[in-house]
């Protein structure tokens, strides 16, 4: 009996120890990219930290540089990040190299449901296999590419009359890339206020992945398709489809035309300088962006609209997907607080707080309610922008098929080398050839 | 009396192990003393490279490391040397090579012959030339993107001012036919100081009687030029040709910032295209026979130019 007794009261000091030390503070590592979105987490997790008693450390690297070094992290079995949002790209290698913990079990514990997120997200952000219900991650941020134009300009009358005239229609937001482009050439080199200013801002940098990101939020609409719908990795005559090539077409007509001077090289940075100096027109951005223009001195208080992309020549009409999941990092080895720190993130007044914060909220709680088109003047776009989305191969190889992009699209848009026909077949040639390499073909 | 540093230490060695060092001979010292240096050559040199070499006969990739790997013999090797665009980067860094040491040559050795002279405020005219190379080429290429900038860069205005040209109608990085020179300017710009420096050093090192006797055969001063000047730069200059020439092979930093390798791949060097088969796209096994062929050619072109600067130092 005496035995017994002494047996219970050991159990019970080792299950009090093990508790203890499964509830004590940790100091968890959160990495994303440096940007603004990610200043709002930092307040919003204090929250986090007061409610739990961990403590939270955030390393943010630039964009360009994003990719790089925490691709490295991971694939080195790194310790510094506890939880990662990274880009959703990078999902398939996550889940088939074993980067990040597949979260299923943690969901259903907890009663996350991927139904309450945006379905775009979850599958862009979450899921791999795509469309299967594997999920890695919890929809973070969700972002998409639009447009942003000069709501003041558009509204003055000398502007209207001018653009009537050669138009023979209203200055408005463009429903198609044609009018689009008609309305950077009216813009391109116009006076305005003293001063000249230029059509567009649009994607062209090298280095990552800004061209890609560009061109793709026009191809789609003009038919481009990464593969045959019924037969995967099959490309030939969707990549480079007669409408892809088009597409193509488009978007080094646009950069042509309507950029300003020196702009070869220029990603989302560069493309909110341009806007907010009043350099151009209409701006092709993320819209993580959009806050930012809102409280700016120059471009905020109305002067600035909003607008999803617009359709292609068949009325097709798509956008690029932006954003990312959060992750529990497979090497961590505080997984308990990090799954914790998801826990919390997933609750929606946390989510609501997001929203206002100028974080972009997936979940359908606040993205549906009813105040939500009104709660920010560029909400309807995002929800519009959202409801369009495709994004690029998520494959484990996807950094090799985007860097092949890269080159094909920057060799022919900006450099001007060769055709469209053939930066597109190119571009099969070099995709095929990875997944060939992959053993998918 | 008085010991010297040697016998000090000899006396203080303690007798166990001074008795131990006796027994070993010079050349069990000398072992010794090398081993360390030779475990660090091996393990820092000559591992990595035979390591490379092996992965460049296989399929590996550094970010699916647990993958299987697949023996593919020379087939990263024949893939190389037939890709089109591999020869485009060659094409573009010896574009860049050949100027920027022929115009660092040139300038540098006008540079160097004019600081020479003796003149008021030499000191200070050396000090503001050598300037540019004491700068990071990180912080070089950031700047000289602004510079080129066509609406606010001072580079075009300057362009503009002497020529007449609208400063925003060209653009010295985003132009396929300029960009190629524009890395050759801020090359030139920020290491034409270091040749020079080589330049002056092998100037101050010829002695002043051979000039004085030449001025009495009646030498002119072009003659002395050709004959003294230049034969006893030579080697000096050689030398510096052999450093930037190895420099800018594996030029990254500066060009990555100013251009990123565009527009296109006009500026796309071999070292940026290796780091981005290598680093980008994980091509690990296909990026190591890139790295070797890239290092059987500045081997085999450095071991060339080496004899020869041999042969010019001896005559």
């Amino acid at each position: 009996m005496k035995r017994a007794h002494l047996a219970a009261v050991a159990a019970i000091s080792i299950t009090a120890a093990l508790s203890a030390n499964s509830a004590q503070a940790e100091d968890l590592t959160l990495c994303w990219a440096s940007w603004d979105p990610a200043n709002a987490l930092v307040e919003l997790s204090k929250d986090f930290e007061a409610q739990s008693g961990h403590k939270m450390s955030f390393e943010f690297v630039p964009w360009p540089n994003f990719a790089d070094r925490m691709l490295n992290e991971l694939n080195s079995g790194g310790q510094l990040c506890d939880l990662m949002i990274g880009d959703s790209q990078w999902i398939g290698g996550a889940a088939e190299n074993g980067w990040y913990v597949k979260l299923n079990d943690f969901f259903d514990a907890n009663g996350i449901k991927m139904d309450d997120f945006i379905d775009a997200t979850v599958t862009g952000y979450a899921e791999w296999p795509k469309n299967t219900p594997n999920y890695w991650a919890l929809p973070a941020f969700g972002d998409v590419v639009g447009w942003t134009y000069r709501k003041d300009w558009f509204e003055r009358p000398e502007i209207q009359t001018a653009f009537k005239e050669k138009y023979g229609r209203d200055l408005a937001v463009p429903k198609t890339f044609a009018e689009l482009k008609d309305i950077a050439e009216f813009f391109q080199k116009r006076e305005v206020d003293g001063k000249t200013v230029y059509g567009a801002s649009i994607y062209t940098e090298r280095g990552s992945e800004g061209i890609t990101m560009g061109a793709m939020d026009v191809l789609y609409s003009f038919g481009f398709k990464y593969e045959n719908p019924d037969k995967p990795y099959d490309m030939e005559g969707y990549v480079n489809g007669p409408g892809a090539v088009a597409g193509l077409e488009y978007y080094k007509a646009l950069y042509d035309c309507c950029v300003a001077p020196g702009t070869s090289n220029t990603y989302m940075s560069e493309g909110i300088d341009a806007f907010k100096s009043g350099q151009v027109a209409l701006q092709m951005n993320f819209a993580f962006t959009w806050p930012g223009f809102e409280t700016d001195m120059d471009v905020g208080r109305g002067k600035t609209g909003y607008f999803a992309n617009p359709a292609g020549p068949d009325g097709d009409q798509f956008a690029q997907l932006g954003g990312q999941g959060i992750s529990v990092v497979a090497a961590s080895t505080k997984q308990d607080a990090a799954l914790e720190y998801i826990k919390w993130f997933a609750q929606p007044d946390v989510q609501a707080k997001w929203w206002s914060m100028g974080g972009f909220s997936c979940l359908k709680a606040v993205t549906l309610a009813p105040d939500f088109p009104q709660s920010q003047p560029y909400a309807q776009t995002f929800l519009d922008s959202m409801a369009i989305v495709k994004d690029f191969w998520a494959e484990p190889s996807y950094a090799t098929l985007l860097q092949d992009t890269q080159k094909r699209f920057h060799d022919y848009v900006v450099a001007g080398q060769g055709t469209a026909q053939e930066a597109l077949d190119g571009l099969v040639a070099d995709w095929t050839e990875t997944f060939e390499d992959e053993g998918k073909l | 009396m008085t010991h010297s540093p040697i016998e000090r230490v000899a006396f203080a060695t303690p007798p166990a192990i001074a008795s131990r060092a006796r027994g070993l001979s010079d050349r069990a010292l000398a072992w010794i003393f090398v081993t360390p240096t030779i475990a660090l050559l091996l393990a820092i040199n000559i591992f990595p490279l035979v390591w490379t070499i092996r992965l460049s006969l296989t399929n590996y990739r550094a970010n699916r490391a647990g993958a299987e790997l697949e023996w593919v013999g020379i087939r990263n090797y024949t893939r190389i040397l037939t890709d089109g665009d591999i020869w485009l980067s060659m094409q573009a860094t010896a574009h860049f090579l050949i100027w920027t040491i022929v115009l660092q040559v040139a300038i540098g050795f006008a540079l160097a012959w004019l600081i020479n002279r003796k003149f008021k405020g030499n000191d200070l005219w050396t000090t503001i030339i050598v300037l540019p190379m004491m700068l990071s080429p990180a912080v070089v290429g950031n700047f000289w993107t602004f510079l080129y900038q066509p609406q606010i860069g001072l580079f075009n205005y300057v362009v503009s001012f002497f020529t007449g040209i609208d400063p925003s109608s060209f653009s010295m990085i985003g132009d396929v036919s300029l960009a190629p020179w524009s890395i050759v300017i801020v090359d030139t710009w920020m290491w034409t100081p270091f040749v020079m420096l080589i330049c002056l050093a092998g100037l101050r090192s010829i002695p002043d009687y051979i000039y004085e006797a030449a001025a009495i055969d009646r030498a002119s001063p072009w003659r002395q030029f050709w004959t003294i000047t230049v034969p006893m730069v030579l080697p000096f200059l050689m030398l510096a040709v052999l450093f930037r020439g190895i420099e800018n092979f594996k030029m990254f930093d500066m060009v990555t910032l100013l251009t990123g390798g565009g527009p296109g791949s006009t500026t796309e060097l071999t070292s940026i295209n290796l780091k981005r088969e290598a680093f980008e796209k994980w091509r690990t096994g296909y990026s190591s026979a890139y790295a070797i062929i890239l290092f059987v050619t500045v081997f085999g072109l450095a071991s060339i130019y080496v004899k020869a600067l041999n042969k010019v130092k001896q005559r």
